[in-house]
């Protein structure tokens, strides 16, 4: 019985090893026979998603891929959605020397913490003109770190003010000029209309709070690099207290709406969509593209200028968000990633991406283009907000400046020019120090 | 499954019976047995000892120092000063508190609750079987999921439970649950409980299962009122199955993150100890610092065990106290 049962068995036993023998030889053979090495590029989640068609990340990795003739490929990684969550993945990856990832988009304010912790690699010096040719300062200054270029800036990201035209008329503001927040709570105030700001405790909050601290004439940090022992820190000064009392003074005479504490992004752009509390708003370019998805049927009444001034006759500094391109220094295929980063931020890429995402270029050059002047009314607005736009602070220890004074700054409504300034410095202070939990 | 923290199997016990007869005493029989048991028992031991033990003992290591992930050049030795500064600082205390709030809110309710679910299913015969399975399915979604469909429903936004409830005073459409403290603090609750209360009633049932029903009998026959023979008869008989319930979730509700890092990421001071540590683990990368916090967590879920096993002496192994 035995017998003519266990032949089967062994002939089932030799095809199986065949079998995975076989498999096991062709992935070799395939993998060094093709011998083009795919660079994995954590993306952003932008309009494109995962599509190759949509214009995103996505279908910039398809041409470059092809542009590349065989000698790589690109294949996208989405991240997480929110900013914090892209870090926090990034970070783990990076940490981990994870060679699995060769490309990622970051947020301006994660360069100095990768950089410092010797997880980005360095720009090859050949490429770096090209690499910030014709690119807004701001872009330059987030992307460099301790004088070394870290990433390329691929597409920048400023707040405008928008502003309903009647409103303003109504209210006797004159907006060819500059304006500055004073006058914004006042003309709100009086025709019974809103500004919408980002007061929640999030990233959006601190953005807002960096650019009215830079437009008083101040920085967060005075200089940028240094140490945690070394840093000395901007937020105890009159520009901090002018930027304090700018949140205070929204937050009294009750000008963002009821639930300033909880506006976003997208909940400050519902105060300026419903016609009821429109009149001002503080808030990214993709605002243009959005507007008429709410139903807004008096978009000739939107008016856009630049943001508003923190003191007057001071030149406001917009804020600048985006996103840098990096390599990741445990790379195997660095020089690979570099050319795609050259192929990725072409000014006809950033073209592309700024059309049909609504993101605006890094490149100043783009903005001369007949269909995106077309599509942007406001693209020398745009230009020229990010040219003077101001950065957030560029240190290594970001994340914990930004915690910190998100902190102490919220809810809005208790902010006090004469003490939170300075209790957000004493917090800073302390938990660089390790001496304060955050 | 459910009965396993409390009847443990019988065979394993004679097999591992280190504690009475001891030394000289053991017939070469019996110390041959023991030792049998030991090598039986050894392997698992030793895996157990590599993925507990090892990382317990790293976490315990790294909290002596300052080590933030992206600056390991700077990693420097700072003995109990990560301690120092967590125990001095107000956010740990509050940290605290919110825990143990939410520990003894959810772990009242699901015990109330738990114990009438486990009558119930005591008393009925007919779908058995399909009762105790539908009774475990909240238990058995993933915590995340459970979170966040919580979270939906009662948001402003996606949420019905503000229409559902608008007849209430307090509540209408507009009511921001997660805009305070207490809000918040309600719907995390809330939805722990859902979740965990069968994990509880089922352990209730176990013990409920092993009372001997001539007690009870002999209870109504001499008068005694339902209440009596819940408090004289059931409860005090099933102490050792209430008590490994009550140790049990204790410590799982002690350790509470998902729904907190879903609903409000520790926003309005919501912060639970685990949160905490996530914070300065994950998003901070301050190793040092993450991993004191971690310890000092540990040190309290150490605690509880030890008050219920020492003071209300809680027998694990046996189910008797």
């Amino acid at each position: 019985m035995a017998s003519p049962n266990r032949k089967p068995r062994t002939v089932a036993m030799v095809a199986t090893l065949a079998t995975v023998a076989g498999l096991a030889l062709s992935a070799c053979t395939a993998a060094a026979g093709s011998g083009a090495p795919v660079l994995t590029w954590y993306i952003n989640p932008d309009g494109g998603g995962s599509d190759p068609t949509k214009g995103g990340q996505a279908q910039l990795a398809k041409e470059c891929t092809e542009a590349a003739q065989g000698r790589y490929s690109v294949k996208i990684q989405l991240l997480p959605n929110s900013a914090s969550d892209q870090r926090q993945q990034l970070l783990r990856r990076l940490a981990a020397k994870d060679a699995g990832m060769d490309l990622m988009s970051m947020d301006p304010v994660f360069v100095a913490e990768f950089a410092q912790a010797g997880f980005l690699a360095p720009v090859p010096a050949a490429d770096a003109d090209t690499m910030t040719r014709d690119a807004v300062k701001p872009a330059v200054q987030a992307s460099t770190w301790k004088d070394r270029l870290v990433a390329a800036p691929m597409w920048a990201n400023t707040q405008v003010l928008w502003y309903r035209r009647s409103v303003a008329r109504a209210a006797g503001l004159d907006m060819s000029k500059p304006v500055t927040w004073d006058q914004l709570i006042a003309a709100a105030k009086s025709q019974h209309k809103t500004i919408g700001v980002q007061a929640r405790r999030y990233e959006g909050y601190m953005v807002w709070i960096n650019a009215l601290i830079e437009g008083a004439g101040g920085h967060i940090i005075e200089n940028p690099g240094a140490s945690a022992d070394d840093l000395e820190f901007g937020l105890d000064s009159q520009a901090g207290r002018e930027a304090a009392a700018v949140i205070q003074k929204v937050a009294q005479e009750g000008v963002a709406g009821p639930a300033m504490s909880s506006l976003d992004e997208t909940g400050a752009l519902d105060l300026f969509s419903n016609d009821a509390t429109s009149g001002f708003l503080v808030n990214w370019p993709y605002v243009w593209a959005a507007l008429p998805g709410k139903n807004v049927n008096w978009i000739d009444d939107v008016g856009w200028a630049r943001y508003p001034q923190t003191v007057e006759g001071k030149e406001s500094r917009p804020p600048f968000g985006g996103i840098e391109l990096g390599v990741n220094a445990a790379s195997r295929h660095q020089a690979e990633a570099w050319d795609a980063v050259k192929c990725i931020i072409t000014p006809e890429h950033q073209t592309l991406y700024m059309k049909s995402t609504g993101n605006p270029a890094a490149n100043k050059t783009v903005y001369d283009d007949p269909e995106i002047r077309k599509q942007f009314p406001m693209a020398d607005l745009i230009r020229e907000s990010l040219d003077g736009g101001a950065p957030r602070p560029i240190t290594q220890y970001y994340g914990d400046v930004s915690s910190a004074i998100q902190r102490v700054f919220s809810p809005p409504d208790s902010v006090d020019p004469a003490t939170t300034p300075a209790q957000a410095q004493d917090l800073i202070e302390s938990v660089l120090k390790g001496e304060a939990l955050l | 499954m459910s009965a396993t923290p409390v009847d443990t199997d019988p065979s394993a016990h004679s097999a591992m019976e280190p504690h009475r007869p001891r030394g000289s005493h053991l017939s070469d029989r019996s110390r041959a047995e023991r030792n049998l048991g030991w090598r039986l028992a050894m392997p698992a031991f030793v895996i157990m000892v590599a993925v507990t033990g090892y990382p317990i003992l790293q976490a315990i290591w790294n909290s002596f120092f300052a080590y933030r992930l992206t600056d390991p050049e700077n990693r420097h030795f700072t003995f109990l000063n990560n301690y120092a500064v967590a125990l001095s600082d107000p956010i740990f205390w509050q940290a605290t508190g919110v825990t143990a709030l939410i520990t003894v809110i959810t772990v009242v309710v699901e015990f109330v609750l738990g114990m009438i679910i486990a009558m119930v299913m005591h008393k009925i015969v007919i779908p058995r079987r399909t009762l105790r399975t539908l009774v475990l399915i909240p238990y058995a979604i993933i915590t995340v999921v459970s979170a966040f469909s919580w979270f939906f429903a009662f948001r402003t936004d996606t949420g019905y439970i503000n229409h559902w409830f608008a007849w209430l005073p307090g509540i209408d459409a507009g009511t921001d649950w997660f805009g305070g403290f207490w809000g918040s603090i309600f719907v995390i609750c809330l939805s722990e409980i859902w979740k965990t209360t069968p994990f509880m009633s089922l352990l209730l049932l176990a013990g409920l299962a092993q009372i001997d029903t001539s007690m009870e009998e002999a209870a109504e026959v001499d008068g005694a009122t339902y209440w009596q023979r819940l408090t004289r008869v059931i409860l005090p008989n099933m102490k050792a199955a209430i008590m490994v319930a009550l140790l049990f979730r204790t410590l799982d509700a002690f350790r509470i993150f998902d729904n907190i890092f879903i609903m409000t990421g520790g926003a309005n001071g919501t912060s639970s100890l685990s949160v905490l540590t996530y914070n300065q683990t994950i998003d901070r990368v301050e190793i040092g610092m993450g991993s004191a916090l971690a310890v000092l967590l540990f040190l309290f879920v150490l605690l509880i065990a030890w008050l219920f096993v020492r003071v209300f002496k809680v027998d694990l192994a046996g189910g008797r106290s």
